[in-house]
C-alpha cells in the first residue's frame, strides 16, 4: 500500500525537471521560482531584465558593426567634418567586446537552465534542495579554485585573448594606410588577401622569408651561444685550482646584474663605427676600424656578441648549482678507469647538466624568438636592406611587425604576419610541453 | 715528457688568463659607461677611456636634473614597477596556487592556454591594445601601461608559482582539512608563508620587468611627462651624433646602482626560483 503511494507520489512528481527547464529556458529564473528556491529565482530573473534592457541594443549594433566594419565614411567639405562617419576599427573593437559579452550572458543563461534543470531532478528523488545561504556556501567551498583564477583569467582575457582575436580580425580585413584609414575612410572584409600577398607578391614574400629565416638562425644561435658559454665559465670555475671562486663567480654575475636596457644603449655606443670604443681600440693598434653596425654581417655579429654577454651569467650560475650536485665519486671512478678530461665531460657532466637545462633552453629560445626590445634598442632593425619592405638586415619577425604597425601604417598585413608567427609558437610550444610532467601528471 | 709541476703550472696559467680575460670583458662596459659619466665634454666623440682623476666632471650628473626631466622619469618607474609588482604578484600567486592544488573543469585547457600566451609576447596584439586602450581613455596613462604590463607577467608567475606548490606535499593540508579548516585559512595560514622565496622571486622579477620594459611603454605613454627611464634615456642617444651621451652615461649609472643592489640581495632566489619553476616544466 505504502509502496504503491510512493509510486504515485514520484509519478507525478516526474515532470519537475522537464517544468523547470522549459519554464528556464523561456524566462530566467522561473525554473527556479518553480522549484521553489524564491531568492535565486528573483537573482537570475533580474538579472536577465537588466541584461534586456540594457544589452539588447549595444550588442545587436555591436555584431551588426562587426559585420559590415560600418557603412557611412566620414565626409568632409573644405577641410571641416561635417558627417563624422563610422570609424571601422573602433566598431570592430566594439563588436567584439560585445560578442564577448553576448558568449558570457548566453554561458550565464546556460548555467540557469542547468541549475534549474539539476534542481528539479533532486525534487524528483525526493531529496532535500539546498537553501540559498547553503548555495552560496557550497560555491564558496567547492568553486574556489575558480575564484582564485578569476582576476588572472579576466586580465588574461581582456589583454591577451582580447588582442589576439583581435589581431587575427585585422589580418583579414585591408585595414592599411594611405587608402583605408578610418575615420577617413572605411576598412572591409577583404579575407585571405593579406596572406595571399605575403606569400605570392615578390617584395613581401623575399622579406618574409629573409626576415623568417634570420630570426630562426637569431633564436638558435643566441640560446646556443649562452648556454655553451655559460657551461664553459662553469667548468672553468670548477676546476680545483681556481681560488676564491665566489669572488670571480661575483664578478661574471654583473652583466647580468646591470639592467638590460642600460647595457644594450652601452653597446651600442661602444660599437659607434666613427666614435665607438671598439674602433678606437683597433686604429689605436694600426688595424682597419670594423663597421659593426653598418655592415649587414658584422650588425649580426655584434648583435649576437652583445646578447653573448648578456645571457651567459645566467646560465653560468644555473650549471655552477648543477654541477655541485655530482657526485666526486663518478669522476674518480672514471679516473681510475683512466679516462681523459675530456671523455669525462662528454660522459658525465654533459649529460647531467643537460637535463637541467633543456626546458629552460626551449624557454629561452620562445624568448629570444621574440626579443623586440633588444633588437629595437641595439639597431633599430638596421642596417636597412635595399630589397626588404619595411625591414632592414637585423629585424627579426616581431620587430618588423612592429615598424610595420608603428611607422608606416600597414595593420593588415603585420596583423597578419602576426598570426603565423603566434602559429610557430604556439605550435612550438604545444609540441614541447604536450608531453611534460606537469601536463601529465595530476591532471 | 714535461715534469707534472710543469704541467700543474701551464695548467693553472691557462685557467687564470681565462678567468682575468672574462672578469675584463665582464668589467669593461661597465666602467666605459662610469668614465663616461664624468668624462669632460658631452658626447661620444670626445668620450676617452682613461681620463685623468683631475678632468673628472660630476656636472652631467647634475643636468639630469636641472635639464632633463629625470626625476619624473625615475618616478614614473618606480610607480609603474611597484604597481605592476603588486598586481602581477597576488594574481599570479592566487591563480598559481589554484591550478597547483586543487581539480577543476578546464584544469588541463587552461594550463596550456597559459602557457602558450605566456610566449606570447604581449606586444603582437599592439593595435587592439592601442585601440582597447583608446576606447577606455587609457592610452597615455599609467593605469593603462600597468594593466597591460600585468597581464603580461601574470601567465609566466602563474606558471612558476604553480611549479613551486607542486613541489609541497599534499599531505600538509590534507590534516589541516581534517582539523575543519577552510580552503581561505588553509591558504593563508599554511601556503603562503611556505611560499615566501617563491613570492620573493616573483615580485622581484614582476618590478624588474616593469622597470626594464621600452617597448610597450614606447606604445602607450606617449608624452614626455609619463615616459619612463628606458624611454627617457633612450632618446638621450638614439641620434646619430649621441650629444647626450656623458649625461646618458650618468644617468645609466643612477638607474643601475640600486638595481644591481637589489639584484645580488635577490640572486639566490632567482636562481633557485628558475630551477624551481623550470624543473617541473
Amino acid at each position: 500500500m505504502s509502496n504503491n503511494l510512493e509510486l504515485q507520489v514520484s509519478h507525478k512528481d516526474k515532470s519537475h525537471r522537464k517544468i523547470a527547464t522549459l519554464l528556464s529556458v523561456l524566462f530566467m529564473g522561473l525554473g527556479q521560482l518553480y522549484n521553489k528556491q524564491y531568492s535565486k529565482g528573483i537573482s537570475w530573473a533580474l538579472f536577465e531584465i537588466i541584461a534586456l534592457i540594457f544589452f539588447i541594443k549595444p550588442i545587436s549594433q555591436g555584431l551588426y558593426g562587426l559585420i559590415t566594419l560600418g557603412e557611412t565614411p566620414q565626409v568632409r567639405e573644405r577641410g571641416r567634418v561635417v558627417d563624422p562617419g563610422d570609424h571601422s576599427i573602433l566598431l570592430m573593437a566594439e563588436g567584439l567586446l560585445m560578442l564577448m559579452a553576448l558568449v558570457a550572458v548566453l554561458a550565464i543563461y546556460f548555467f540557469s537552465i542547468r541549475d534549474a534543470y539539476l534542481v528539479g531532478k533532486l525534487r524528483e528523488q525526493g531529496k532535500r534542495v539546498m537553501n540559498f545561504k547553503e548555495t552560496v556556501r557550497n560555491v564558496w567551498e567547492n568553486g574556489y579554485a575558480y575564484i582564485l583564477i578569476t582576476p588572472t583569467a579576466i586580465c588574461m582575457i581582456l589583454l591577451t585573448v582580447f588582442p589576439l582575436i583581435f589581431t587575427a580580425l585585422i589580418a583579414f580585413t585591408n585595414y592599411s594606410s594611405p587608402n583605408y584609414l578610418p575615420p577617413r575612410a572605411l576598412v572591409d572584409w577583404v579575407g585571405i588577401d593579406q596572406f595571399i600577398r605575403l606569400f605570392t607578391m615578390e617584395s613581401w614574400r623575399g622579406t618574409f622569408l629573409g626576415v623568417f629565416s634570420w630570426t630562426i638562425i637569431w633564436a638558435v644561435l643566441s640560446t646556443l651561444l649562452v648556454v655553451f658559454a655559460g657551461l664553459f665559465v662553469a667548468v672553468v670555475l670548477s676546476q680545483k685550482i681556481v681560488k676564491y671562486r665566489k669572488f670571480w663567480r661575483n664578478i661574471y654575475i654583473i652583466p647580468w646584474a646591470v639592467p638590460g636596457f642600460v647595457s644594450i644603449l652601452i653597446f651600442r655606443n661602444l660599437y659607434n663605427g666613427e666614435f665607438g670604443v671598439f674602433n678606437d681600440m683597433l686604429r689605436s693598434v694600426g688595424l682597419n676600424a670594423i663597421p659593426w653596425l653598418s655592415d649587414p654581417m658584422w650588425a649580426k655579429v655584434s648583435v649576437l656578441l652583445t646578447n653573448l654577454w648578456l645571457g651567459f651569467p645566467f646560465w653560468m650560475a644555473l650549471f655552477t648549482a648543477v654541477l655541485t650536485t655530482i657526485s666526486k665519486e663518478l669522476y674518480e671512478a672514471a679516473e681510475v678507469d683512466g679516462a681523459t678530461i675530456v671523455q669525462q665531460f662528454r660522459t658525465i657532466t654533459f649529460p647531467i647538466v643537460m637535463v637541467a637545462a633543456i626546458p629552460l633552453m626551449v624557454f629561452t629560445f620562445a624568448f629570444n624568438f621574440n626579443q623586440l626590445t633588444f633588437i629595437y634598442l641595439m639597431t633599430e632593425g638596421g642596417p636597412s636592406n635595399a630589397n626588404y619592405t619595411y625591414a632592414g638586415h637585423t629585424d627579426i619577425l616581431l620587430s618588423w611587425i612592429f615598424k610595420m604597425t608603428l611607422d608606416n601604417g600597414q595593420y593588415a598585413i603585420a596583423s597578419a604576419v602576426a598570426l603565423v608567427v603566434f602559429l610557430i609558437i604556439a605550435g612550438f610550444a604545444y609540441f614541447n610541453l604536450r608531453n611534460t610532467k606537469s601536463m601529465k601528471g595530476d591532471v | 715528457m714535461p715534469s707534472p709541476k710543469f704541467k700543474k703550472t701551464i695548467n693553472r696559467f691557462i685557467v687564470y688568463s681565462i678567468l682575468v680575460t672574462l672578469a675584463i670583458i665582464c668589467l669593461f662596459p661597465v666602467y666605459f659607461v662610469f668614465i663616461g659619466s664624468v668624462n669632460p665634454g658631452s658626447s661620444l666623440h670626445s668620450s676617452q677611456v682613461f681620463p685623468s682623476p683631475a678632468d673628472w666632471n660630476w656636472g652631467h650628473y647634475l643636468a639630469l636634473f636641472q635639464e632633463h626631466d629625470y626625476l619624473t622619469w625615475y618616478r614614473n618607474t618606480m610607480f609603474i614597477a611597484v604597481s605592476n609588482m603588486l598586481i602581477s604578484t597576488t594574481f599570479g600567486v592566487f591563480s598559481g596556487y589554484a591550478f597547483s592544488r586543487y581539480q577543476f573543469k578546464g584544469k588541463k585547457q587552461g594550463l596550456m592556454a597559459i602557457i602558450i600566451l605566456q610566449m606570447f609576447p604581449t606586444i603582437m596584439g599592439m593595435i587592439a591594445i592601442y585601440t582597447l586602450l583608446g576606447s577606455f581613455g587609457l592610452l597615455d596613462t599609467h593605469l593603462g601601461y600597468i594593466l597591460v604590463l600585468a597581464a603580461g607577467s601574470v601567465a609566466f608567475n602563474t606558471w612558476i608559482v604553480k611549479g613551486f606548490f607542486d613541489g609541497i606535499p599534499k599531505s600538509l593540508e590534507e590534516a589541516a582539512r581534517i582539523d575543519g579548516a577552510s580552503n581561505t585559512a588553509i591558504f593563508i595560514k599554511i601556503m603562503l608563508p611556505l611560499a615566501t622565496p617563491i613570492i620573493s622571486f616573483v615580485a622581484f622579477n614582476s618590478f624588474i620587468a616593469a622597470s626594464m620594459d621600452f617597448i610597450m611603454a614606447e606604445v602607450i605613454l606617449r608624452s614626455s611627462s609619463n615616459w619612463t627611464l628606458a624611454q627617457g634615456l633612450f632618446t638621450l642617444v638614439s641620434g646619430q651624433a649621441n650629444n647626450n651621451f656623458t649625461v646618458f652615461a650618468a644617468g645609466a649609472v643612477l638607474i643601475s646602482l640600486p638595481l644591481m643592489v637589489l639584484f645580488f640581495v635577490f640572486q639566490r632566489y632567482i636562481v633557485e626560483g628558475l630551477t624551481a619553476g623550470a624543473e617541473k616544466g
